[in-house]
């Protein structure tokens, strides 16, 4: 186990240093922050200090080497537009991204865990159809216009949600959250609905397929013939099989998620990651686009790793291979 | 006179499906006693494991129970309630399946499989579940059986895992156990010992047995009596020594003559020519008409079972041993 997790943390180091340089290289390559950041009435001299001040002076891979230097010691450079460092940018607004994530991941799971046991169980009841076909629309429809119809209806119409916002928050451990307020709940509902739309679709058809093939196999016949009710049959010995594939893409779904979450996140106008990456691309801010890519790499890469573990822990075939 | 522990009477198991109805058993009787073994023999897809299931309430659809009775001590298994069925299934009926390497959930441990199978038919503490969990793995042979209890179905081996499957099966010391070729997938040897270890079983305990093989070798052994099965049919039954000596139907001698050990040194193994008929479009008649040397033109009329001596049934109208007929 631990050669194991020392091989792939030194992957993961591999991962994130070779995404520095891409990350680096594409943004450098998209626009030209002098002239939207410097004013055009400013003389020569004016724009020369501010583009030495910036380090848009030196050569590229001089810029890219210092870059790196910085970045091992946790600065990723300065907002051009905030004028503060951006990955603190990055982290005040990381707890907003993160609780809308999990919000999402939680909802997908305790509304995608069951629908899709139960179309699974019974493929030709009514009921399961509708479901599918639910799925269907929950992966086709477009989040911005699911996330457009549910203000429309519930803000706007009904008044039963806010539209905005994160609403009320508490702080702990230095961080803003809203899941600890009834106000920010209140708001939380409809982005990490619109957010988990289409993991809810995935979990039930995952959970639908999972739960079709283990019904057929011979352990669950076995488990009938040792005359177990279908509750125990369901529950432990279908479920926990389809747990597995479950939690692995569920896991792995939950970085993109987060990367989703800009779309969320403009249309609820949810102070996050995303809405502020959304503002920097807008002004080319490149050290916020540069860090947001950066933070968003280790998430991947940890969550990865938090997969892989998870996933030796659930299925004992792995888990003990590992061992030998 | 107390009952016999199962009789099945004029069983009919069918499959519903699109292509058509698969009668996959079709009238089907037998009697197995008390501590007495059944050996029920037939070609790969002659209905054996249907009719294990049917006894057990395991059979799903699109198949269903068409007809018949499955008497277990004197009850009418057909029918009854699922909840009453449940509690006679591994308790009072145990089966063990043909694949030990497909039986056993893979995620979880052989004491949760274990002990699950003792305290969904007894009120008893986890404890002494495990205790019996336990008693069970030393009883069929598996060592150190304390460790084993924590282990996972994959660090064992398919004849281990076979033995895992027969302990639950003998948890709570049942009445009728159906064996669906427990041993097929296992090697010689491993499959001598379990043999031996069932005989023994049955003997002691009055569990009464099935054991459903291809093999007639392994029969010849272990049962007392013997069913053989064709397209779904039992086209011949009766004492074990007296069929394998002397075979009625024309499709058990073929059988017998296909079997390496009892053929005699120097001669070819004789194959039964033809193929096993397609269990959908079954020709009316005798099944096995198209590949009976025996066959004649009344053999078109379905057979009926007759019995041709005493104890011994046969599904023939132009059964060998004519000599016994008369
Ligand atoms: N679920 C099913 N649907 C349709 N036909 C089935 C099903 N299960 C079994 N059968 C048919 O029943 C017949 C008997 O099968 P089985 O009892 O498994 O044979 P055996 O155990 O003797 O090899 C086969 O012809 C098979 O095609
Ligand atoms: S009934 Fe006729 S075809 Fe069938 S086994 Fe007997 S002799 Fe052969
Ligand atoms: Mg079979």
């Amino acid at each position: 186990m631990t050669v194991f997790l020392l091989r792939r943390l030194l992957q993961a180091a591999g991962v994130v240093l070779a995404m520095s340089l891409l990350v680096f290289l594409g943004v450098y390559a998209i626009g030209d922050p002098v002239e939207i950041l410097i004013s055009p009435e400013a003389d020569q001299q004016e724009r020369e200090r501010a583009v030495r001040a910036l380090g848009l002076d030196l050569p590229i891979w001089r810029q890219y080497l210092v870059f790196l230097g910085n970045a091992l010691q946790g600065d990723l450079g300065r907002s051009f537009v905030f004028n503060e460092p951006a990955l603190r940018l990055i982290l005040d607004r990381m707890p907003a991204t993160l609780e809308l994530a999990i919000g999402a991941t939680v909802a997908a799971l305790v509304i995608g865990l069951p629908l899709g046991l139960y179309a699974g169980l019974r493929p030709n009841a009514p009921l399961a159809k509708g479901i599918m076909a639910g799925s269907i629309l929950g992966f086709s429809l477009p989040t911005f216009w699911v996330g457009l119809m549910l203000i429309m209806v519930f803000a706007v119409q009904l008044g039963w949600l806010p539209s905005t916002g994160r609403g009320e928050t508490v702080t702990v451990l230095g961080m803003r959250w809203s899941f600890l307020t009834g106000d920010g709940i209140a708001h939380m509902i409809m982005p990490a609905i619109n957010l988990s739309l289409f993991k809810i679709s995935l979990v039930i058809r995952l959970t639908r397929a999972g739960v079709r093939e283990a019904m057929l196999m011979d352990y669950v016949k076995f488990a009938r013939a040792k005359g177990l009710s279908p509750a125990r049959i369901t529950l432990v010995h279908v479920f926990k099989n389809i747990l597995i594939p479950v939690v692995t893409v569920v896991g792995l779904e939950f970085g993109g998620t987060i990367a989703f979450s800009v779309v969320t996140e403009s249309v609820f106008a949810w102070p996050g990651m995303g809405k502020l990456i959304i503002d920097s691309i807008n002004v080319l801010d490149r050290p916020v686009m540069v860090a947001y890519l950066m933070v968003i790499v280790l998430m991947f890469v940890t969550i990865n790793l938090v997969v892989d573990i998870t996933y030796s822990l659930l299925d004992p075939r792995v888990r003990l291979e590992g061992k030998a | 006179m107390s009952p016999p522990t199962l009789e099945v009477r004029n069983l009919r198991t069918h499959f519903f499906t699109r292509a058509g109805v698969v009668k996959a058993v079709d009238d089907v009787s037998f009697t197995v006693a008390r501590g007495k073994v059944l050996g029920l023999v037939g070609e790969s897809g002659s209905g054996k494991t249907v009719t294990g299931f049917s006894i057990l309430g395991l059979v799903d659809a699109p198949g269903r129970i068409a007809g018949g009775r499955i008497l277990f001590q004197g009850q009418d298994l057909v029918g009854l309630p699922d909840a009453a069925m449940r509690r006679l299934r591994g308790n009072r009926i145990a089966m063990i399946f043909q694949d030990p390497m497909m039986t056993l959930n893979p995620v979880l441990r052989i004491d949760t499989q274990m002990i699950e199978t003792v305290q969904a038919h007894q009120k008893v503490s986890r404890e002494e579940a495990r205790q019996r969990a336990r008693d069970a793995l030393g009883q069929v042979g598996i060592p150190s059986p304390d460790e084993r209890l924590r282990a996972y179905p994959h660090q064992f081996s398919g004849g281990m895992r076979q033995r895992v499957a027969i302990a639950i099966a003998l948890l709570h010391k049942p009445d009728l156990i159906v064996a669906d070729e427990p041993t097929t997938a296992l090697d010689v040897t491993i499959q001598g010992q379990i043999l031996a270890e069932a005989q023994k079983l049955c003997a002691q305990s009055g569990t009464a047995l099935i054991w459903i093989t291809h093999d007639l070798s392994v029969v010849a052994g272990l049962a007392d009596d013997i069913a053989v099965m064709y397209a779904g049919k039992v086209v011949e039954q009766g004492p074990v020594e007296q069929v394998l000596d002397a075979p009625l139907h024309p499709y058990t001698l073929g059988l017998i003559g296909s079997v390496p050990s009892r053929n005699r040194r120097g001669e070819p193994l004789r194959q039964i020519p033809g193929m096993t008929p397609s269990m959908l479009n079954l020709p009316a008649g005798c099944a096995f008409r198209a590949r009976c040397p025996r066959a004649e033109a009344r053999c078109a009329e379905p057979p009926p079972m007759a019995e041709h001596a005493p104890g011994r049934l046969a599904r023939c109208i132009h059964p060998h041993g004519e000599a016994l007929a008369a």
